[in-house]
């Protein structure tokens, strides 16, 4: 079982990508980390001795912000937008896009699943 | 894309010297605005600011942490009071 950053146990797959399992570590830190580290990137997740396991960690500890506290500030940085009253942060407030995007059709990923209007077409002949 | 950073921030300069001017006299007067695309400096912080929204001047008291933000994005545009037939969902 290898434990790193708290809950995430990546097992089974290359270091690689074991990493991006990790919450706010994508493939390139991963190359990153692992190089610092000095394993191999292609080095199976399991196959990590104590040493090295522990070498990761220390890394990730003091190099990184992941998991809860990179949500957190994440969180805080929205926070702020609404707080202080800016056009961003109104957009958050009602769940539209920020940057400009048209909303007359799509932009589903920030309004969420489609809301059918009834009797709002028109019958066209 | 972000501004170069050889420019320095944009600031309109008559603004700018109201503003200053303002905090010399360390007075609060309100300061109208067409400028919305003027960064909030850290002289301003204090100061009350109508910025033009295109119809009127929305009055914007600026704080700490809007320092690097710009004016424009305090004073809304457009105004947006839900669709017809919705139920109310007491947003003004």
């Amino acid at each position: 079982m290898a434990r790193i950053a708290g809950v995430d146990i990546p097992q089974n797959k290359r270091g690689e990508i074991g990493l991006t399992y990790i919450y706010g570590i994508g493939r390139s830190t991963a190359q990153k980390i692992l190089t610092e580290a000095g394993i191999d990137w292609n080095k199976k997740v399991q196959d990590w001795d104590d040493d090295e396991q522990n070498r990761v960690r220390t890394i990730i500890g003091d190099n990184f912000k992941v998991e809860g506290e990179l949500r957190s500030e994440t969180q805080m940085n929205i926070k702020r937008l609404m707080d202080i009253g800016t056009y961003r942060g109104i957009r958050h407030r009602i769940g539209l896009p920020l940057r400009g995007q048209k909303t007359k059709n799509n932009a589903r990923t920030r309004k969420g699943r489609k809301k059918t209007v009834a009797n709002k077409k028109k019958a066209v002949k | 894309m972000s501004r170069s950073l050889k420019k320095g921030p944009y600031i309109h300069y008559k603004l700018e010297k109201k503003v200053l001017a303002n905090v010399e006299a360390k007075k609060k007067t309100i300061i109208k605005t067409w400028s919305r695309a003027s960064m909030i400096s850290p002289d301003f912080v204090g100061q009350t600011i109508a910025v033009h929204n295109g119809n009127k001047f929305i009055p914007v008291y600026i704080t700490e942490n809007m320092v690097g933000h710009k004016l424009g994005e305090f004073a809304p545009t457009r105004i947006f009071r839900g669709h017809a037939g919705k139920k109310d969902k007491g947003r003004k």
